[in-house]
């Protein structure tokens, strides 16, 4: 059962993937990437990473969705042919892909009980989470309480990424404001300059 | 999509219940999957149906942008906060089981840290989904 969900979903992946080369539009290419990441999210699903899975779903599927829909409405819906032949690129691809695989030979075998991953502290956390931490969901205790510090660094990490995106985004704008102040009596600057004085 | 009236009555009637959900998944993160990230996503998706339905003006009003870049700071805060109060009651960074109101069962100290920090996280996560989403969505608006 689990092996007809398996084929089931990769099949759809590959085709997603396809399409997702082949499609020109990008407002179809955008839909396509969230049609990609709901199957991902229920890969994760088939493979028992639950919480992997609802994040997978929420961020790749939704809210990035939105923020491509967002940046398509700056750049248009068409996507320019490029200048250059595939042949490059199709070598990159190649090698990298060659090379990541001939990395797999050495992977041990996908959810083997005696894997590494399983009996560093997986063990410990496994057995003794119950006692410790007294909560249910071990992939919880683990994020928030055994490997608190990781996801303090995470947060951090997200928050880092909002100043960028603030920096890179209005920054600039005001800088450019600063630089001619003629330009904001008119009607757009305007607002923009009076959106940046709340702030 | 502004005109569409089953779309806006749509949103209106959907988004009270995403937030609603967001809120079960922080809250529930300990019993079944979810945590401070997916429910800072899924708050923040709310308010994004709103504003693509809305109008970034019309969420803007309800939501401003300087309160979701604090949010975005102020998560980071909770968590490292939740640290250094552990560590004032005696107990090592992010101890929770500082946090414990009876010492015979510290463990239910782990309960209360966990569901403080993760509040810091989606806080965090919110703030910093909507201010992106803000700044996306608005900078074609003001630039036309």
């Amino acid at each position: 059962m689990i092996t007809a969900i398996d084929i089931v979903l990769f099949t759809l992946l590959a085709a997603t993937g396809l399409a997702l080369l082949r499609v020109r539009n990008l407002f179809a290419v955008v839909m396509l990437a969230g049609i990609y990441s709901l199957l991902s999210a229920g890969l994760f699903t088939v493979m028992d990473a639950v919480d992997v899975a609802f994040t997978e779903a929420a961020v790749g599927a939704g809210i990035s969705t939105v923020l491509f829909l967002g940046a398509l409405a700056l750049v248009g819906p068409r996507e320019n042919r490029p200048g250059h032949t595939p042949l490059l690129p199709l070598v990159v691809v190649v090698v990298t892909g060659g090379a990541l695989v001939y990395g797999t030979m050495d992977m041990p075998g996908f959810g083997h009980a005696d894997n590494p991953v399983h009996h560093h502290v997986a063990d410990h956390y496994l057995e003794e989470s119950e006692h410790e931490i007294g909560i249910p969901n071990v992939v919880t205790s683990v994020l928030a309480s055994y490997r608190g510090y990781d996801t303090m660094g995470e947060t951090t990490v997200v928050f880092a990424a909002a100043v960028g995106v603030l920096l890179l985004l209005t920054g600039a704008r005001r800088a450019r404001s600063r630089a001619s102040p003629a330009e904001r009596g008119g009607g757009g600057g305007g607002g923009g300059a009076g959106r940046g004085g709340t702030a | 999509m502004r005109e569409e009236i089953i779309v806006r009555v749509g949103a209106k009637i959907l988004a009270p219940f995403i937030i609603m959900f967001a809120l079960y998944v922080h809250f529930h993160g300990d019993y079944s999957p979810g945590g401070g990230f997916q429910a800072g996503v899924i708050l923040a998706a709310a308010f994004a149906l709103l504003a693509l339905v809305y109008g970034l003006e019309a969420v803007q009003r309800v939501l401003p942008l300087w309160f979701t870049r604090m949010c975005a700071a102020l998560g980071v805060l909770i968590f490292a906060g939740v640290g250094v109060v552990t560590m004032l009651l005696g107990h090592g960074y992010l101890g929770y089981n500082a946090l414990a109101p009876d010492p015979a069962h510290a463990e239910h100290g782990q309960h209360y840290g966990i569901l403080l920090v993760e509040l810091g996280v989606l806080v965090t996560v919110f703030g910093v989904m909507v201010t992106v989403f803000y700044l996306f969505a608005g900078r074609g608006r003001r630039d036309s």
